[in-house]
Order: C-alpha cells, then structure tokens, then sequence
C-alpha cells in the first residue's frame, strides 16, 4: 500500500518541480517550489527524518520562500517577457539535463544496492530515530565546530545583505524590505 | 585552533566600530592578520580539534593566506574611496574571508571545510558587489553569486554521494574508499563532482568564464585580494582533499584533469595575448596560473604538492605586486586599468616602473626571480611523476605568457606619454595624490619576489615540511 | 516498513529534482529563476543525504547535514536577493541576459 503512496507523492514532487521550471510568471514558480518543499518534507517523515522535515516547513517553506515572494512582490515582475531568447539553448540545456539525469539514474539504480552495511529497508531503527534528542546529542557533540560554522556564515550573510541592500548614504532611511532575514 | 578564534574574536570586535574612520580599522586590520599569521605557526604536533586539524599544513596555510591578505589590507587602504567602496564594512568582511579560508585549510571533515568555503565566498560576493556606485561591480558580483551558488549546490550534492559509500564525511573515511579494489560508480560520481565545485573556485578551464568579468568588475583592491587569498584556500582545500585523503581521485580520474590543467593554461595565455585592459589581462594570466597549478594535482605526488605551496606564495606576491601597482595610477575620475594608461610611466614614476617590471618579469619566470625557481620546482616535481607531454605544453605556455607581459613593460619604457591618444596626458604623468601605504606595499611585494627569488630555501623548506606534518604522507 | 520501498526510489527523486533544477538555471532569463533552481539542486543533496542516513550506515549524521544545507540556503537567499535587489534599483531589470557591460 505505502509503495502506492510513494509513488503518488512522487508523482507530484516532479510535477511541482516541472511547475517552477515552466511558469513564466516567477510567482507561480515560487508557489510551485512551496509545493515541492511540502512534498519533500512528506518524504522526510516516511525516511524516519521528523525533526529535519519539521524544520523544511518552518524555516525553508516558511522563512526563505516568504522572503523570495516578497522581493518578487517588491521587484513586481511580469514574469519572462518571452521564452529565452534562442530556442537553441533550451535545446541545449535540455540535452545536458537529460544526459546528466540518465547518467545520475543509471549509476545510483546500479550501485544503490552496494551501500556498505545499509540498514535493509526493514530495518529496525532505533527508537526516536528521527527525533530531536537523537539529532540534538550528535548535532551538539560530533559537530559542534560546524554548528558554530554556520552560524559564522549566517553573520556574514546578514552583514552582506545589509551593505549591498542600504542605500547611500546611510542617513536614508535604509529599505524597509528585508534585506536580511531569520 | 587558536588562530581560528582569534579569526573570528577579531571578526566581531571590528563591527562594532566601523564607522570609525576608514584608515584606523585598516590598520586594526593589519595588526589582527599579523598576530594571526604568527599564532597560527603551526603547534609543535598535529592537534585535532573535532573536525579541525591545527597540524603543520594547516599552520602554514594559515600563515601564507594571513601574510597574503595583511597586503592586501596594506594596498587597499588609500584606494578604497577610488573605487567606489565607502562602506566600513569592508575590513570586516574581508576578515570573514580570511577566516573562512583558514577553515577550509584546516578541515578534516568534507561539510566543514564545505562550509569554511561557503564563508569565504559570501564574504567575497559581498565585497564583489561593494563598489556600487558603478553598475559593473554590482553585475560581477551577480554573476559570481549566480555561478557561486550553482557550483556549491554542485558540490554538495557530491558530497552526498561521497557519504553514502564512505558512511562519514571524514576525510581518513574517504581514503579508504578505494580499498576494495577500484572505486565504486556512485564514488566515482561523487567525486567529479566535488571537483566541479573546486574547478568553479580555482578557475579552471570549463569553469573559468566568470574570471575576467568578475575580476574587471569588482573594485580593484578586491580583485587582488580574489586572486591571491581566495585561490590560495581553495588550492589547499583540494590539496587536502584530492591529494592527501583521496590519492585516488587523482589516479581514476586522471586523463579529465589532464586536460582541463593543460587547456587552461593555453586558453588563460591565449586570452590574456588580446587584452587592452590591464586588470583582464592580470585576469586571465590568473587563469593561466590556475592551469599550472592544476598540473601538480595531476601529479599527485609529495614534491609536487610542496611545489604547489611554494608557488602559491610565489604567485601571490608577485600579482599583488602588479595589482598595486596598477591601483597606483587610478584616481577619481579615471581608473586606469588600460595598459594604454602605463604610457611613460618609466620616466614620470621609475620607482613603480622598476616593481611592475619586477613583477611581470618574475610572472613569466625570468631567471632570477621567484617566479622562475617556482616554475623550475613546480616543472620539475611533474616531470618527476612522469608527465612530459603535459611540461612541454606548460613550458610552451610560459613562453607564450612572455609575450603580454613584456608587452606591458614595453608599454611602460618605450611609448612616450605624448604619443598616447589625446586623452590627456596618460594617467603615469598626471599628478597623483601620494598614496604613502600603497606605495609600501608595492615595495614590499617586490622585495618579496626577489627574495624568494634569491633565497628559495627557506620557503621551500617550510612547504616540504608542512607537508610531511600531514597525516597520510 | 513496506519491503519494496528502498533507497532507489528516493536516489531517483533525487536525481530528478537535481536535473530540474540543472535545467532552471541554464534556461531561466531573470536572477530570482536561477536562484529557484538552485534551491533545487539544493533540495535534492538534501534528499539524498536523509535517504543515505536511512539506509546507509551513516546513521543520523545524514540528517545533520541536511540541517546545515537548509541554513546554507537561507543564507543564499539572503545574500542573492540582496544583490538582486541592488541590481534593480541600478539598471531596472533583473534580466541576467541584458547585461552585457561586462563583456570581454
């Protein structure tokens, strides 16, 4: 039965995805790729991830495509004045898309299998795999350095979108969108 | 780790007075990169911290990219109103950079240094794009961001790949991986595409379109600091990676990179033979660079990684010589970043005229300056792994680089200043607000060319050592 | 859990959200395109990495990861709708193929 429904989700993965590389009109796009974060956050939940699909929502789904919205908004874009402009590029970048997915699919369908000591599929986890304390106590010990990393790299994101977003001179009153976000 | 704190302690403390005025955070700048580049020497014995390893190469990395930047600092100081930089912010994020870099030389672990390299390049996309009064920095910093963005997507994605055969991110995980007999599809995948990533940061060949627009758009103290500091870090990040952990990358993948290392030295040459501008062909003979440097990780031996940290050193005080330089004559109005604007600049300024020519001579590999000992060390050690066909083609290119960089020196002796268009008289004669600490840092970067030049044994030394302090050597 | 449902079929999903996106970036005209499709490629490393601590050995560091990959695309978005927006009040258009002042 659940087979049934991964294929049914991942039927409308891809059909969202194809929504954000066909619609012109870049809101509709934003919206399709919402869809496509919900989706992948489903998938989330049946590979035993809560608290990271938990977080897609909140932070991915919630913060950053709110943020995109709001500067399409902002920019208040008609969308692609018209198809790109030589066909021949589409043609082009359609062949290397397909190449590189047939050359993607074919090696993980060959060697999927061969993950050293993978977990069978029926594997029994440990309990509360997915959960928060499990993440909570490898995330703060193993990769304490790398949290503190990101958190390093979220500072200069928020100090670089302030510079390049301020208008000059600073006695202006600075754009009120947000330049910087969570 | 202590460098790295430090890095990061000096980070904050410089927020919070940026309006101060512009020359006092420089200088607070200087003083930070120093006291880190001589914290950071490398403990006496390899001291892991979680993914960080504070061993000899790393020491000496973080030693080069410091020294590096403190010069770039040093430059940048009198020319940021020039270009177009107003904001305080420029010192800090500069400082961000260094740091990020520093973590990418250190890392054991693939995500960190992945996000070390992640830093680094925020902090540059956003010194990219700071010289906003003109509309070319703000499009190079786009497209930097744009292809950025892209080539890191790229790369994680590799590593995803990398960690499902190896069931870690570790580096020592990942050397193990060719264990049973011959490398896995899916790793092999992995792989490629963790070296599209750095193929897209060191400029190689397939990836190397964004250079010289970046490089000509972006504010030219930038542009320096991106040449040197930024292909510094990458270069030891693959270093670490593909040469130390993953000896095999180099071997299954070798005929790609083969080619990609030789054809980027001859694009990089050939384009940089038809620049008028200065700052595209500084651009494109940083490609070229790239394409030497790019021979030593097809060799994959010990002597020609110690060769590649000798010439990265090399390399980087010699460009920062010629950027400065070139910074030297831009004022208010009229950058001068063509090559047209050296006309005359032997007779009006000899002293900067004699460090360009330092530097272009020592960029082409004239005996004897750095350049050429860097060459002769880097040829030798691919020689040595037994890839002729690629040093001939190398050596040819060298001779083919001799063509534009004399050519700039010709321009500088020989074209009077009045047979110059009539655009005024060229910038080399016009009156230039005396520059005190560019000026410095030209001689500084000269010195260190001959230096290195004269007396290779010390540099040299070191590199081999730092090498030998790593594990897996 | 159901037998049938192994690593493949989330390899695949990736694999196909990793092409979508290839595709979005070569072929869309304004920034705000291209930043989507990177987002893209993004989300499918980050299905990967939760299909592998599932089934691989890895264990839960999977997951870890993909934390880091979610913050790594905020800041993203941060810093690329700042430069975008920076473009705009400039010249007006975010459109990537009009811009041609740094030709080489």
């Amino acid at each position: 039965m659940s087979e049934l429904v991964f294929y049914l989700l991942a039927a409308i993965t891809v059909l969202c995805a194809l929504g954000v590389i066909t619609r012109p009109n870049p809101v509709h796009s934003a919206l399709f790729l919402v869809m496509t974060l919900f989706m992948l956050a489903v998938f989330y939940i049946i590979l035993e991830a809560h608290l990271v699909a938990a977080l897609q929502i909140i932070v991915y789904a919630g913060a950053v495509m709110v943020l995109f919205l709001f500067v399409i908004t902002l920019l208040n874009l008609k969308g692609d004045p018209d198809e790109p402009a030589h066909p021949l590029l589409r043609i082009v970048a359609y062949a290397v898309a397909a190449t590189l997915a047939a050359g993607v699919a074919i090696v993980l369908m060959g060697d999927a299998g061969v993950v050293p000591g993978g977990a069978g599929a029926g594997a029994v986890l440990a309990e509360g795999f997915g959960g928060t304390r499990a993440l909570a106590r490898i995330l703060f010990t193993d990769y304490l350095v790398a949290f503190e990393l990101t958190s390093v790299l979220l500072l200069v994101a928020v100090v670089g979108a302030v510079v390049l977003a301020q208008r000059e001179p600073v006695a202006e009153a600075p754009l009120t969108e947000t330049g910087e976000d969570a | 780790l202590w460098a790295f704190a430090a890095a990061v302690l000096v980070l904050i403390a410089e927020m919070f007075w940026p309006y101060r005025s512009r020359r006092g955070v420089g200088w607070l700048t200087i003083a930070a990169l120093l006291a880190i580049a001589v914290l950071g020497r490398a403990p006496s014995e390899a001291v892991y911290f979680g993914p960080i390893a504070l061993d000899g190469f790393s020491g000496w990395c973080n030693g080069l990219l410091c020294l590096v930047a403190a010069l770039s600092v040093l430059m940048s100081l009198d020319t940021l109103e020039v270009n177009g930089v107003t904001r305080g912010e420029y010192y800090p994020l500069l400082l961000f950079a260094v740091a990020g870099g520093m973590v990418m030389a250190a890392a054991t672990d693939l995500v960190v240094m992945f996000l070390g390299l992640e830093t680094m390049s925020m902090a540059v996309y956003v010194l990219a794009g700071m010289g906003k009064a003109r509309r070319r920095s703000n499009e190079a910093s786009l497209k930097y961001f744009l292809l950025g963005a892209f080539a890191s997507a790229f790369m994680l994605y590799g590593i995803a790949l990398l960690y499902s055969q190896a069931g870690s991110t570790d580096l020592a995980a990942m050397a193990g991986l060719a264990g049973e007999g011959g490398t896995s599809a899916v790793t092999r995948l992995g792989a490629a595409l963790l070296l599209v990533g750095f193929g897209f940061k060191i400029a190689a060949v397939p990836f190397h379109l964004w250079a010289p627009d970046v490089y000509e758009g972006a504010p030219s103290p930038v542009t320096a600091f991106m040449a040197t500091v930024v292909k510094a870090a990458a270069f030891a990040a693959l270093l670490r990676s593909v040469l130390l952990a993953m000896p095999w990358v180099a071997g299954e993948l070798q005929t790609p990179l083969w080619v990609a290392a030789a054809a980027t030295m001859t694009v990089g040459n050939l384009a940089a033979l038809r620049q008028r501008s200065l700052k595209r062909m500084l651009a494109f003979s940083s490609v070229a660079h790239t394409g030497y440097l790019a021979m030593a990780v097809v060799a994959g031996t010990s002597e020609a990684a110690a060769a590649l940290l000798f010439y990265l050193a090399a390399y980087a005080a010699m460009n920062l010589g010629a950027f400065a330089v070139m910074m030297l004559l831009a004022d208010r109005g009229r950058p001068a970043e063509n090559i047209s604007d050296l006309a005359g600049l032997g007779r009006a300024r000899p002293l900067a005229a004699l460090a360009m020519t330092v530097c272009m001579l020592s960029l082409t590999g004239i005996p004897p300056l750095g350049g050429f000992v860097a060459k002769v060390s880097l040829f030798g050690a691919v020689l040595d792994a037994g890839f002729y066909t690629l040093v001939v083609v190398a050596v040819l290119n060298s001779v083919l680089s001799a063509a534009y960089y004399l050519g700039v020196i010709r321009a500088m002796y020989f074209d009077d200043a009045d047979s110059v268009a009539a655009g005024g008289a060229s910038a080399a004669s016009r009156v230039l607000p005396s520059r005190p600490a560019l000026t410095v840092s030209i001689l500084l970067a000269a010195l260190a060319v001959v230096l290195i030049g004269l007396s290779p044994s010390p540099l040299l030394g070191s590199s081999l050592r730092a090498l030998a302090s790593v594990a897996g050597f | 859990m159901p037998e049938a449902l192994g690593l493949q079929h989330f390899l695949l999903v990736g694999a196909a959200l990793f092409c979508m996106g290839l595709y979005c970036v070569l072929t869309r005209r304004n920034a705000i395109g291209i930043l989507m499709g990177v987002e893209l490629v993004l989300n499918a490393a980050n299905v990967n990495y939760i299909a592998f601590s599932r089934y691989g050995v890895g264990g839960v560091d999977g997951q870890v990861f993909s934390i880091f990959v979610i913050m790594l695309a905020a800041a993203e978005a941060a810093i690329g709708l700042a430069i975008v927006l920076g473009i705009y009040r400039r010249s007006g258009s975010i459109d990537v193929s009009q811009m041609t002042s740094l030709r080489g």
